[in-house]
């Protein structure tokens, strides 16, 4: 009882900490990369919410922010980006594109990213405002902040 | 020499190998016929004509009218402002026509392109490969009879190009 008690509390702690220190891998492809600088840039600020430690790296980073149209040719080397990532890791679809393929409903792009890869968080628009960006990081944060913490020395293998 | 002269001298040069021959102030646009494409297009770039530029290369498939593929090349004087459109046509089943690689090194990557798209086949070809698909994509995309909603598994890792 007092075992689960803690770790409830090692959880949520942990939780809080891994919210605030985002580190984003930008994985960015298309027009959707304008919206993406402005909202790392000063205006937005993407580092009032811990996540404006880019990396460009995916082995360093924590997110994994698909930014624009996802072809059918371009699906392994996305694919490979999001294997190199150490856990813990999330993912951010951002843009229309990364969600359903968007306007380009056909042969050479992909229907989605999660066909590909599991993703935590839709952000839609074509391109998304800013704000709408941010909603979904905040969106994103509340699900790391509340959802069970993966502790390495908890695992049963 | 203006353009209803270069018509002339074509037809003069290539007697029964064009047609359709058209100009619209200076540019010429004629049909040619396949075994002739690269023997016109190579006397249209050399000297006196010079139109040294291959700027473009493309196909249209005219199965559904015409019952044909019609290759486009469009060549451009570096000298004067002038232009000639080359047209091909190709019948339906195995398509092929001589590649312009021994002219042009741009025609390389153009006519991989028409051959990814549309499966046309150019001879003579160095490395007539997909381009902007992927190995293991199946059928000709641009072609009117690859379905419009037809998705097929993405490229596997490893095999990009």
């Amino acid at each position: 009882m007092s075992g689960d008690f803690l770790a409830t509390k090692l959880d949520s702690a942990l939780g809080w900490a891994r919210k605030f220190s985002l580190f984003h891998y930008p994985f960015i492809t298309a027009c959707c990369g304008m919206e993406y600088m402005s909202t790392a840039c000063a205006h937005f600020d993407l580092d009032r919410f811990g996540a404006g430690l880019t990396r460009f790296s995916p082995r360093q980073a924590d997110l994994l922010m698909v930014v624009g149209t996802i072809s059918m040719k371009l699906a392994p080397v996305l694919r490979t980006v999001y294997d190199q990532m150490a856990e813990p890791k999330w993912v951010l679809a951002f843009g229309t594109c990364t969600v359903s393929g968007g306007i380009y409903d056909n042969y050479a792009v992909v229907q989605g990213i999660d066909t590909i890869i599991p993703v935590d968080v839709y952000i839609p628009g074509c391109p998304p405002r800013p704000e709408t960006v941010l909603d979904g990081l905040i969106k994103l944060q509340d699900g790391i902040r509340q959802g069970k913490q993966e502790w390495r020395w908890g695992r049963k293998s | 020499m203006g353009p209803q002269e270069l018509i002339g001298e074509i037809e003069a040069r290539f007697p029964g190998e064009t047609g359709d021959a058209s100009f619209d102030r200076e540019d010429v646009a004629l049909t040619v016929r396949p075994g002739s494409l690269v023997a016109v297009a190579g006397f249209l770039m050399g000297p006196p004509h010079s139109y040294r530029m291959l700027l473009d290369l493309t196909c249209v498939d005219l199965r559904a009218s015409t019952g044909v593929f019609e290759m486009v090349y469009h060549l451009n004087s570096l000298e004067r402002p002038s232009r000639v459109r080359l047209k091909v046509r190709l019948g339906a089943e195995g398509a092929a026509v001589d590649s312009l690689t021994g002219l042009w090194k741009n025609a390389d990557w153009l006519e991989r392109e028409v051959f990814d798209m549309f499966g046309v086949v150019f001879n003579g070809h160095p490395n007539l490969k997909r381009i902007l698909m992927y190995e293991g994509f199946e059928g000709f995309p641009l072609r009117k009879d690859y379905p419009l909603r037809r998705r097929q598994p993405p490229a596997e890792k490893g095999r990009g190009a």
